[in-house]
Order: C-alpha cells, then sequence, then structure tokens
C-alpha cells in the first residue's frame, strides 16, 4: 500500500486516518485584487510582482493547511484561475474565444480544441516544487484528468471526446513522470465530468490505464469525482489502476453509502466529512460521526478524510474552521480506534 | 426546388459587453436571475442587445429574424420562470448539458402573461418582415417544470400548452413560429403520453397565424413519438442533422413528413464553423437521400439554441448560415 508514507514520523496513535484536502481552497482577497491590478494598464504591477503574489499566496495556504495539522497538503491551488482553462491555456492545440454561459451571469472560457493537442511546456512542476519547499507535509498535486479537459472543451479536430480524452490522458501521464522526477509521490486525477456523464465510465479507465503507465507503484495516485449518481459507476470503477478513490457523499447526507456496502470497497476511500457547499463550520462530534460512517464500508487503515470537494467557494476562515476541526475529529477517533472503543467491521454483506 | 430559408432556434448568446453589463447590474447568485418585472439600466440594456441583435441578423442576411431572447436566464424554461404563480427553486442541470436553469415549480393556474409576447412585439418594432417567435413547446416545457397545482400529468401538459397559446394569442404579427422540443427525444414520452405530447402542439399551433415548426434536437424521435407527431397541425417538423443524420433520415423516409421541412445542419455547440458550401452540401445531401419527399420550403438552421457558443464563434455561424441562399444549392 501507498499510504504508510505519509504517516508522520510523531504521529501519536496506532491508527492513521490519513488527512487531507481535495485541492483548491480560497484566494486571498488581496491575491484577487493583485490579479486585477496586472489588467490594469495604468497600474505599474507588473509581472514580477504577481509572481511575488503567486508565491506569497501559495506559501501562506500550504502553511494554513499546516497548521490545522493536515498530513498531506497542497498550495490551494493559488497559481490556477480554473480547472480546465489553467491547463488548456498550456497544452498545445488549444485556443480561447471568449466566455460561454453556465448559468445565469456566470460564465466559462471555455477553450477549443483545434489542433492535435501535443505536450509544450511544463505544467505542475514549478508549483509542486515549491509548495514542497515551502512545507515540511507531503505534498498532493491535483491534476484535472483528461476525460474533463476533453468533456469541458469544445472539439474542433478529434472525431470524438473518447479520442481526445486518450491523447490528453499521454499528456496527463508525461506531466506526471515529470512530477515524480521532481519528488511528487501523491496525484489525483480530477474527474468531476465523470459525474454528469456516467456511461463513459470506460473511457475513464482507459484514460487512467494510459496516465499510470510507467508512474512506479509507490507513487499514491487517487481519483477524485464529486457530486454524482456512484451507482452508475461502482462498482466498475474499482477495475481503475489507482490507490484511492475520493467521494462527495457528505453533501448527500450519506446517502449514498449503501451503494459501496454490496461489493467489497477493494481501494482507499477518501471521503467527504465536511461539506463543500454549506458556509457553516461542522462540529467535531458532526465530524467524528461522518468519519465513522467510513468505517461500514472500509476499515482505519483504508480510509482517507478529506473534505467532500475543493474550498475555494467558501469563505476563507470557514474553509479553514473545516480543516481544523476534520483533523482534530480524526485524531480524536483514531484514539478511540486505539482503545477499542469503535466498532471497525465493515458490514457484512447481508444474506439475501 | 426547395425554397431555402435560413434561420435559428434563438436564444442567442449575450454579446461580451452584455454579459459584463448585465452580470454587473443584476449579480451572479440564483436571486439575481430576471423575474420579468426589471426596470431602468436593466431594462435598457436588454433593449440595446435586442436592438444589436436584430441588427446583426439582418446585416448577416438571414431570412428569419428572432428577438435573440437575452433576458432568458433559464433558457427554454423562461416563460415559466417568470410566471407569479410559479416559485423558482434549486438550481438544476440543463438536459445533458454543463448548464444549469432554475427548476420551475407551478404553484397556481397559468394564466397567460404576455412576458414573451412583450419582448416580440418590442422586436416587431424593428423587423418589417421575416420576423420569428421561439417558443419552448409544451412538451418540453411540461418536462423542465415540476407541477404542485393540476396534480395530473395530463392536466398539467393541457394547462401549460393553454398557458403557450394565450401568450401566442398576444404576438405581433411573425412569419414563423419554431416550438423547440428536445424534450420528445431527451426524455421521450411513452405509451399515451406521445399521443398527448402530440396533441399538446397542435393545440398550441393552431394558435398561431404562422407557419409553425416543431422543432426537435440532440438525436432523432422514436418511431412512434414521430409518428404520433405526424398527427399534429404544424407546418414543419425540425430535425437535427449534426446529432444523428441516420435515424432522422428513417424517420423521413419512413413515416414521411410535412411538406416543408427544418434541418439542423450547423452545430450550435461547437466551434468549428461549417463553410456556406458545406451547408449547402449538406441541404443537397438531405434531399437526395430522402427520394419520396418533395419539399416546399427548407428552413436552413442551426440545430440547437446557440447561448453554447463564444460570441464571436455565434457571429461567424450566423454569417455562414445566411450565406447559403448565396451559392448555388442544387436540391
Amino acid at each position: 500500500m501507498t499510504r504508510e508514507q505519509f504517516r508522520p514520523e510523531n504521529h501519536d496513535n496506532d491508527n492513521f486516518l490519513l488527512t487531507t484536502v481535495v485541492g483548491s481552497y480560497p484566494k486571498p482577497k488581496w491575491l484577487n485584487r493583485a490579479q486585477d491590478l496586472i489588467e490594469d494598464d495604468e497600474s505599474s504591477f507588473d509581472d514580477d510582482d504577481l509572481e511575488e503574489a503567486l508565491d506569497d499566496a501559495a506559501r501562506l495556504i500550504t502553511d494554513e493547511h499546516e497548521r490545522t495539522g493536515m498530513d498531506v497538503v497542497v498550495d490551494g491551488e493559488m497559481r490556477r484561475n480554473e480547472m480546465v482553462e489553467y491547463f488548456a491555456h498550456l497544452i498545445e492545440g488549444y485556443e480561447f474565444n471568449g466566455r460561454v454561459k453556465v448559468w445565469g451571469h456566470n460564465y466559462f472560457d471555455k477553450p477549443s480544441v483545434v489542433d492535435e493537442v501535443e505536450y509544450d511546456q511544463e505544467w505542475l512542476v514549478d508549483e509542486f516544487e515549491f509548495t514542497d519547499s515551502a512545507s515540511a507535509r507531503p505534498v498532493k498535486v491535483p491534476i484535472t484528468g483528461p476525460y474533463t479537459l476533453a468533456n469541458w472543451s469544445f472539439n474542433e479536430v478529434y472525431d470524438d471526446t473518447e479520442e481526445l480524452a486518450y491523447d490528453l490522458a499521454d499528456l496527463v501521464n508525461e506531466e506526471i513522470v515529470r512530477l515524480v522526477e521532481a519528488g511528487a509521490k501523491y496525484i489525483q486525477i480530477d474527474e468531476p465530468a465523470l459525474a454528469t456523464t456516467p456511461d463513459d465510465h470506460a473511457i475513464v479507465g482507459e484514460c487512467l490505464d494510459r496516465i499510470v503507465d510507467d508512474i512506479p507503484e509507490d507513487v499514491r495516485v487517487g481519483l477524485h469525482v464529486c457530486y454524482g449518481d456512484y451507482s452508475r459507476i461502482y462498482p466498475e470503477m474499482l477495475d481503475y489502476p489507482v490507490d484511492e478513490f475520493d467521494l462527495e457523499l457528505c453533501n448527500g447526507n450519506y446517502e449514498q453509502l449503501d451503494v459501496f456496502k454490496e461489493t467489497e470497497f477493494t481501494a482507499d476511500l477518501a471521503l467527504g466529512v465536511v461539506d463543500a457547499h454549506v458556509a457553516e463550520v461542522e462540529s467535531v462530534e458532526q465530524i467524528k460521526e461522518n468519519i465513522k460512517k467510513g468505517f461500514e464500508i472500509v476499515p482505519p487503515e483504508q480510509l482517507t478524510v478529506s473534505p467532500d470537494c475543493g474550498l475555494k467557494l467558501l469563505p476563507r476562515d470557514v474553509a479553514y474552521g473545516k480543516m481544523e476541526n476534520m483533523v482534530k475529529a480524526a485524531r480524536e477517533v483514531e484514539e478511540e480506534l486505539d482503545a477499542g472503543e469503535i466498532d471497525v467491521g465493515r458490514a457484512a454483506p447481508a444474506d439475501d | 426546388m426547395p425554397e431555402v430559408v435560413t434561420t435559428t432556434p434563438g436564444l442567442f448568446p449575450l454579446p461580451d459587453w452584455a454579459k459584463d453589463e448585465l452580470s454587473e447590474l443584476k449579480g451572479h447568485q440564483k436571486a439575481d436571475l430576471i423575474s420579468g418585472d426589471e426596470t431602468g439600466e436593466i431594462q435598457e440594456a436588454y433593449e440595446h442587445g435586442r436592438s444589436e441583435i436584430i441588427d446583426r441578423q439582418r446585416e448577416a442576411g438571414l431570412d428569419r429574424i428572432v428577438e435573440g431572447q437575452f433576458r432568458w436566464d433559464d433558457m427554454i424554461a423562461h416563460p415559466l420562470a417568470v410566471h407569479d404563480n410559479v416559485d423558482t427553486r434549486g438550481i438544476v442541470r440543463y438536459y445533458d448539458n454543463n448548464n444549469f436553469y432554475r427548476e420551475p415549480v407551478v404553484t397556481g393556474d397559468l394564466t397567460a402573461d404576455g412576458d414573451v409576447a412583450a419582448e416580440l412585439n418590442a422586436a416587431g418594432e424593428q423587423v418589417d418582415e421575416g420576423l420569428q417567435a421561439v417558443l419552448p413547446g409544451p412538451y418540453s416545457l411540461a418536462d423542465l417544470a415540476t407541477d404542485e397545482h393540476y396534480g395530473d400529468d395530463g392536466e398539467f401538459l393541457d394547462a401549460v400548452a393553454e398557458f403557450l397559446a394565450g401568450e401566442i394569442a398576444e404576438f405581433p404579427e411573425v412569419e414563423t413560429l419554431f416550438l423547440l422540443e428536445p424534450s420528445l427525444v431527451e426524455n421521450a414520452p411513452g405509451e399515451g403520453a406521445d399521443e398527448r405530447a402530440s396533441e399538446a402542439i397542435d393545440a398550441v399551433a393552431s394558435e398561431a397565424d404562422a407557419e409553425v415548426v416543431a422543432h426537435t434536437y440532440w438525436g432523432a424521435l422514436d418511431e412512434k413519438v414521430y409518428a404520433h407527431l405526424m398527427d399534429a397541425d404544424v407546418d414543419a417538423i425540425g430535425f437535427d442533422f449534426v446529432a444523428d443524420h441516420e435515424a432522422n433520415l428513417y424517420n423521413i423516409n419512413e413515416y414521411g413528413t410535412k411538406s416543408d421541412v427544418a434541418l439542423g445542419l450547423v452545430d450550435g455547440q461547437n466551434t468549428l464553423v461549417e463553410d456556406p458550401e458545406t451547408i449547402a452540401e449538406r441541404i443537397e445531401w438531405v434531399a437526395d437521400q430522402t427520394p419520396s419527399a418533395d419539399f416546399e420550403t427548407v428552413y436552413a438552421t442551426i440545430n440547437t439554441e446557440t447561448f453554447y457558443l463564444p460570441y464571436n464563434k455565434f457571429e461567424a455561424k450566423l454569417e455562414a448560415l445566411a450565406a447559403v441562399n448565396k451559392t448555388e444549392v442544387e436540391a
């Protein structure tokens, strides 16, 4: 298994519930202001200034994650504007034509694939190296998955989304090879598009096969799929070549928990234990109850504790409060596990 | 040789200035969306947008000119979303797209309220000929809404049809009416409901003093649904040849079609811009593949609504489509 390497040396409990975030985190207001200034022709604020602001923000949020006591940190994706746009700007073959509607007056700069996609410049190696140097903790690298990159773009060139997704998967693989060379040990592929088109789960599987090709076994690879009908992709997803599935279950009040009980959950489960869409900090007690729901599916050694989804839409103090309580709850559950106070047997399948 | 009439199913993307100005004026939250009683600067921005898009279509040379429906924040659910006896609740997914609209929940009688007629009347003041109205078809509008008042699917559908008919009664003179019915494909009515859907479309169409096109998209209709739709007294049925040409050809050849036809030949959901020659070839191709049909009028159209596109590509598609009549079509 790939998780023991993330157990802190000074971890107090025998049990270890790996705590982490999904990835995105609220940006400090001054960073948004800095990004406005760079657009302002009358301001003397230049690219070097912005770079410095981004470094500061990445350092700040990495540190904020560390202060919560979290085991594996991320820089909160301070350098990324949006999960598809960011990568499309770096990949050869994409162009941008302008914003399109998502809902109401919320828009997305949906890119078009106008040529075969090719690897051009590095995507995340600098981001990883910076975060890694800014923290003594292990760092996770979230990457938007090829299926989502394909599905949320206009495709002018490829016969279908599938063909485009496979080419993009090869590029993601190339990036991960570079990240691993730079020392990355924990990669998370984000595939929110799978939630809306679950019938394409085989395409995502083929993409993942390409993504993990030649990646050393000790590198932990997770897959994040947020809100959707998991019964449409489970248990088929267990065949995916990943170590961990990061799922959003808190927001639906764990109503989908039973989906995962019929067939043994053979991978690690990164369970969403705080809601990313509710701007209210859950109590430690409440989060502990949510964590224990995970034991209905997997034993403690397979359970990762994380929020439902990226936290970027929450007020920053709320995001911090949630993470602080989440880590506290995980440590208390570990203590109770050590003391034998929690029944951790995965519920036996019903007789019928 | 059919007459080729170039047109669109409306629901245009906002020009970039309007995206900025209206999001500034209205805000980004659910509660900020259109309620139907906007005034002042918001109203002015929409009026400005309407004039601009009418001019744009005219400059391009399209044969039918639509109002553009910039106010329709909730896409084809709009006429209900702004109704007094309808609550708008959660943000829900719009068909199989990454777009969302407010779920309209009908809580009282669907009396005619003239919202669509008002914008069409405003458009009519600027368009001397070729004005086209666009409405959701009754089946799709009922499908996108939740009924908490009528209590019976059939009764609800009839009420939606009556509501749309009431809207049409207040229309200015229009040449054509497009009734958008994507739900007939995406959430096909079953036994019995298919016949009712056709009757509801018939009831709405009969109110219109215009050529009526029941336009379907995102695939082809199930055979039975198509056979029932042929019973509705509409002038043309619209087919999405971008999404599925084989099944649409099959329906036309197997069950026949009306004497006019609407062909969705330009992709409203991809930035790749078709050139006029390609569009003309597609018209000829359909005519070749439907030997038993003898179309009087072919409405050459974009297959879907176009708010999916960035504005520059949307404009390019309008230009290309309008240019079809300037190329040789031999059908």
